[in-house]
């Protein structure tokens, strides 16, 4: 019974994983249409932006690092718009393959400029161990990845419903056209966009730093549960990428205490390609105008 | 729609490629020219990857010793020229490698790989070139190639002993973690078949994807299962996120304690003194194990790589296979496969783990098994050793293993 009760933390801080490494795609790819490859490079720019932070801020580097990774990352991303992903707006499969060079040219930077080894970013002492609660052990360093995920969300939310900027956001992401015509400046949205997906995928990336090693393919690990999650919780839709990466959290921790490692990697995918033929426009769909 | 996106994109797709290949594939061989005072030996590992927290350490320690021999007058009265490759942590990659070596540079003999996996990648490479290769590693035994050397431990000089020094502790519930791969799952078949015969109870086998650090559930398993030892096969970055995780939750090696056999000083050094101090693991050779060849090993390999640096098991099985073959060429008088092979048998030299003798038959070493016990300062002490060297028995077909004769089948 233990056991059974002990899978729920864990069902949690696998979605709150999910939930961090896919909320910046539900903006870029989820809004703006755009297949980002190196979404995952992102994330792996945000742990090795805490790796580099040690040096300075010792075994408070993951701290330091939640703010700066999220604009080293988002400048990262505003670059990679720039400068070819606004080129190819429209076509979504000349981006899939643009970004996926991409990430592999980061994946080799990194190789060839940090340390081709994993590496590890070392957790402050207060995020090490964990507590009792019942008889259910609950490490803290999943609760943090848990609050850090739900405050992202909190804020994009806020951001998105009550500020003048997000509006814009919203409104281009509905219908870019008529947003255009009422003097929306679409191509700065878009910068911002992407900023701020980008930035968010280096947070998830520093949050991974207390999970395990980091290494020039962490992204890769990642990207695919990462689209998975956008996709079924369906395309721009916060409470869709909620839902939807608790769901996947949960049912991978179950599925993996019932079976195996690798069997429940497996039935999990078999669940979401069911779920797929079913629902193939995810669970939440957005409402819009646009003739597209 | 497809088709027109797919024309206009090809050069694209192409451009990642090249930019790759030229950043990327740095030649370390100047092409297949090998001139007459030079024998040209292979070093393939993996340099990038999941297994390079590993893999760096032993090419390391090989170059060690050609440099060693070199500065000795070399082999033949020639000097020894490494051509390195990465395996990249990728088992074709490894077989892809190994061929280039054999064909492309013509190197007389490769050192090479860590996991099982990509020793069996390279295995049809090396049979099917009548090529050699050094496998400096601990493995799950049941292999026996006629072109490869195994300087690492087989199953009765690691595995088996490790049993059978917890059946001593009275520890006789076990649970095995491991990595999805071939090492760790043939290794459990044999602590399965050890521990039916020895009446000790396996509560839980579980396999990890190599390479995931999604872990908790199977700390989880563990922690509801209360065994008396965890035996752990993850290889690779796993086992930092298994470490930390039985951490967080809570398990140290008081409560439940751990038998390791893949990890050595460089990975302690890597995952973290502070989690795993008080666990054992099993192996050959520790940088404390008490020898003068280990002494000048252990100063050498600091000398040249700098006063932090650990030297660990398979370092020292790396290093020992150039000496082994470097003296098996002597003897035979030519770097020629065959030749060498032939006079193998018998050798024995001082390496840093004692005295090491070639079992021609089995081309495997003896090698004394020692129990360690990982420590706060990061070094691993001796708490039991075997009596002497052990023969290899890689198939376990000896009259001490009887618990084991289905296992070769």
């Amino acid at each position: 019974m233990n056991g059974f009760l002990n899978q729920l933390p864990i069902g949690l801080s696998i979605g709150a994983v999910l939930l961090l490494a896919a909320l910046g795609l539900t903006f870029t790819f989820g809004q703006m249409g755009v297949i980002n490859m190196a979404h995952g490079e992102f994330i792996m720019v945000g742990a090795y932006t805490a790796y580099m932070l040690q040096d300075w801020a010792g075994h408070e580097a993951v701290l330091a690092a939640l703010p700066v990774a999220f604009i080293v990352a988002g400048l990262f991303g505003v670059i990679l718009e720039r400068t070819l992903i606004r080129r190819f707006y429209g076509r979504p499969l000349d981006t899939l393959l643009l970004t996926w060079g991409v990430s592999l040219i980061l994946q080799q930077l990194v190789r060839d400029l940090i340390d081709n080894r994993g590496v590890q970013v070392v957790a402050p002492g207060w995020l090490i161990g964990g507590a009792d609660l019942g008889g259910i052990r609950i490490p803290y360093n999943r609760v943090f990845i848990l609050g850090l995920a739900v405050a992202c969300l909190v804020a994009i939310w806020l951001y998105m419903s009550r500020t003048p900027a997000g509006r814009r956001m919203r409104a281009v992401m509905q219908n870019r056209e008529l947003a255009a015509c009422s003097a929306v400046r679409t191509d700065r949205v878009d910068q911002i966009t992407f900023f701020i997906g980008s930035g968010l995928a280096g947070v998830a990336g520093v949050a991974l730093t207390l999970v395990g090693t980091i290494s020039p393919t962490l992204g890769t690990k990642y990207i695919v549960d990462a689209f998975l999650v956008v996709v079924v919780g369906g395309l721009g839709q916060l409470r869709g990428a909620l839902i939807a990466a608790f769901a996947l959290g949960m049912l991978n921790s179950y599925v993996e205490f019932w079976t195996n490692a690798s069997l429940g990697k497996v039935l999990v995918f078999v669940a979401i390609v069911a779920f797929l033929q079913a629902r193939p426009q995810g669970m939440f769909v957005l409402r819009s105008r646009a003739l597209t | 729609m497809f088709g027109k996106s797919w024309r206009r994109l090809a050069p694209l797709a192409v451009l990642p490629a090249l930019l790759l290949a030229a950043c990327g594939g740095s030649g370390d061989s100047d092409g297949g020219s090998s001139s007459s005072d030079t024998i040209k030996v292979g070093l393939l590992h993996s340099l990038s990857g999941t297994m390079a927290i590993s893999e760096v350490t032993v090419r390391d320690s090989e170059l060690l010793a050609i440099e060693e021999i070199n500065k000795k007058g070399g082999v033949l009265g020639k000097q020894l020229e490494p051509v390195v490759e990465d395996g990249a942590s990728d088992w074709p990659t490894f077989a892809e490698k190994a061929k280039k070596l054999i064909t492309q540079d013509e190197v007389a003999t490769v050192f090479g790989g860590w996991t099982s996996a990509s020793r069996k990648a390279m295995l049809p490479v090396f049979e099917g070139n009548k090529a050699l290769l050094w496998y400096p590693v601990q493995y799950e035994g049941l292999e026996q190639s006629p072109y490869i050397f195994y300087t690492g431990a087989t199953t009765n000089q690691q595995i088996v002993p490790a049993l059978d020094y917890l059946a001593e502790e009275g520890k006789k519930k076990v649970f095995l973690v491991g990595s999805d791969y071939v090492f760790p799952r043939t290794a459990n078949k044999i602590i399965k078949a050890y521990a039916e015969a020895n009446g000790m109870e396996i509560l839980g086998e579980e396999y990890l994807p190599l390479g995931s650090t999604e872990v908790s559930t199977i700390v989880n398993k563990v922690q509801q299962a209360k065994p008396d030892v965890v035996f752990n096969t993850l290889n690779g970055d796993s086992n930092v996120a298994f470490f930390k995780q039985l951490k967080s939750a809570g398990i140290g090696p008081d409560q439940i304690p751990t038998m390791s056999v893949s990890i050595a000083e460089e990975e302690v050094k890597a995952i973290g003194t502070e989690y795993l101090s008080g666990h054992y693991v099993a192996w050959n050779y520790y940088q404390t194990t008490d020898t003068p060849a280990n002494k000048t090993f252990v100063e050498a390999f600091k000398a040249k790589y700098g006063s932090d640096k650990v030297t660990s098991d398979p370092m020292e099985a790396g290093y020992n296979a150039v000496y082994l073959w470097a003296a098996a060429v002597e003897k035979a008088g030519t770097t020629d496969v065959e030749a060498v092979k032939k006079a193998s048998d018998g050798i024995v030299i001082d390496l840093p783990e004692g005295k090491v003798t070639i079992d021609g038959a089995t081309q495997h070493v003896y090698k004394t098994a020692r129990i360690g016990l990982i420590g706060d300062d990061g070094q691993i002490k001796e708490v039991w050793a075997s009596d002497g060297p052990i023969k290899p028995d890689p198939f376990l077909k000896g009259a001490d293993y009887p618990w084991a004769s289905g296992l070769s089948s």
